[in-house]
């Protein structure tokens, strides 16, 4: 009995005498490279042509804003807790009085880093935060020629408060994924 | 006196030549195997990566000029510089073309003609291997030496087979100079109609000699690291890079010249033109075929996998050497008859 129809029954039978002058084979074989030569080259040039992402790849994190350009996150530590890479490091810090356009809660990252080598672009962070404060973007992290160069900052992270400079990430916040972040059941929404 | 004075302007004009054809097959090359491979090859430095060779050059010159303490100084130096001597005093005796007429005298496009020019060219092939030998003695390490033994047994082997069907072309023309070889396609057919079985060997030798896949068993990187040129660095490693590809060019003349009829014109003197013209048309044809054969050893390279060392004595000594043997004497029965 076959488990496919891909099984094959192999010869070890003498090569015959054309076999033997190797010279069909190679010419057949020439014949493959040559028609090869003028297919559909499969390569992509990259930095001018760049593959269609899809709309929840999952690259570099961006820090969202609320609509009033002030940080969401409120340094709860919950994806940093999630993060399995342990990429997420942050600092908290409270909000002084007349602070209130720049940071949404009363407890905010003063600093906050995540080391880019160490992620593994999991997505947990994103699924954990209550505020939605972090998301993945289609952007990929720069090359860089030191290892420091991949500890994003608050700097880099952060998306910038002009509106019209924001990062769009509603393709990522489907309905589903709104509902499931205020799921009574799920912890981090308590 | 102005015959000097053509004669090297003629050399310095061919010794450009092959050092520009060399530079272009590298990237003609690795453009050829990009697209063997469903790849576009290097397209970044200008257009179509036109200026590639120039930057692996430049590579290559700034590269750290590296040599193992072991190793033998004098002969180090000297082996790269040996291949490259050789791989361009080659080009001496092949005939670029019929003679021009300068200002009344008669120049012919060959930059030393004698009656031996078939041994001349023996004798500086064989010298060859002597570049990659010393090379890979004297960088003391194992993988070079493996290489230039390799390099050598290959050498001798490959060798025979050549001369043997070099010999039954010479035995149809009679001489051992090239240009009564072409001159004797002009008045007969290409020398390829009469003996395919000496151009199927000649050309299989001449991969072998210019350690070309699937005979680049002296460099093998896959079982020897680089070989020969294991412990070379820049400007030493790009000149046994840059022989090879000059060696290319040459088996390549050297092919067009004794089995496709060199520089000549077919249906010439029906043509009516000047004798210049037809001279240079003659020489321009012949660079047509011998690019031709350059993209032929570039395609075989990239589809045959590389030799087993054992298969490439063997198919040497116990099939090409008879088959050349055979054929020299069937050339030389019918010759005779
Ligand atoms: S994507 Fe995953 S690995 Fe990267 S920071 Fe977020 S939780 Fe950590
Ligand atoms: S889970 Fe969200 S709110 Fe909490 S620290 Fe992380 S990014 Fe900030």
């Amino acid at each position: 009995m076959s488990l496919t129809n891909r099984t094959k029954v192999v010869s070890q039978k003498r090569m015959s005498f054309l076999e033997r002058l190797y010279l069909p084979a190679i010419f057949v074989g020439m014949g493959i490279t040559l028609k090869h030569t003028f297919m559909k080259k499969a390569t992509i040039r990259y930095p001018e042509v760049k593959r269609p992402f899809s709309d929840i790849y999952r690259g570099r994190h961006v820090l969202k804003r609320d609509e009033q350009g002030r940080e969401r996150c409120t340094a709860c530590g919950l994806c940093a807790l999630a993060c399995p890479a342990e990429a997420i490091t942050m600092i908290s810090a409270e909000r002084k009085p007349g602070e209130e356009h720049l940071y949404r809660e009363e407890k905010y990252a003063i600093v906050y880093e995540i080391n880019m080598l160490r992620c593994i672009y999991c997505g947990l962070c994103e699924s954990a935060c209550p505020k939605e404060a972090i998301f993945l973007t289609q952007k990929i992290v720069d090359s860089e020629y030191h290892r420091e160069g991949f500890i994003y900052g608050k700097d880099k992270l952060l998306e910038p408060v002009d509106k019209d400079k924001r990062i769009d990430v509603s393709k990522r916040q489907t309905p589903e994924v709104l509902n499931f972040k205020k799921l009574p059941n799920e912890k981090h929404n308590i | 006196m102005l015959i000097l004075v053509f004669k090297i302007v003629l050399i310095a004009v061919i010794l450009g030549l092959s050092l520009l054809i060399a530079m272009y097959a590298t990237l003609v090359e690795r453009k050829f195997a990009g697209f063997i491979q469903d790849r576009l090859g290097p397209d970044r430095a200008g257009k179509w990566g036109i200026l590639q060779p120039v930057a692996d050059g430049v590579k290559l010159f700034f590269k750290e000029e590296y040599m193992p303490n072991a190793a033998d100084k004098f002969l180090y130096i000297l082996g790269p510089s040996l291949t490259m001597l050789v791989a361009l005093l080659t080009s001496a005796v092949i005939p670029w073309g019929g003679s021009v007429t300068l200002a009344g005298k008669e120049y012919t496009l060959q930059v030393a003609s004698s009656s031996v020019d078939i041994l001349y060219i023996f004798a500086v092939v064989s010298m060859g291997v002597y570049g990659i030998m010393i090379g890979g003695w004297a960088s003391n390490n194992k993988y070079a030496l493996m290489g230039a033994v390799r390099a050598s047994s290959q050498m001798i082997s490959y060798e025979l087979a050549m001369g043997l069907s070099m010999a039954s072309v010479i035995l149809m023309s009679g001489s051992l100079s090239m240009h009564d070889i072409v001159a004797h396609q002009q008045s007969h057919l290409w020398n390829i109609v009469y003996q395919p079985l000496a151009f199927i060997i000649f050309f299989t030798c001449a991969l072998a000699e210019t350690n070309r896949a699937p005979f680049d068993l002296p460099e093998c990187e896959a079982e020897l690291i680089g070989g020969y040129h294991t412990e070379y660095s820049a400007m030493k490693l790009g000149f046994y890079l840059f022989a090879e590809y000059i060696n290319m060019f040459v088996s390549s003349a050297i092919m067009s010249t004794l089995f496709f009829g060199g520089y000549t014109l077919p249906f010439a003197d029906k043509l009516h033109l000047a004798p210049n013209l037809i001279t240079l048309l003659g020489t321009a044809f012949l660079f047509v075929k011998i690019f031709l054969f350059m993209l032929l050893f570039m395609w075989v390279r990239w589809t045959l996998p590389r030799f087993r060392y054992d298969q490439l004595m063997k198919l040497g000594w116990t099939i090409l050497l008879p088959l050349a043997l055979l054929n020299l004497i069937i050339t030389g029965v019918i010759t005779l008859l």
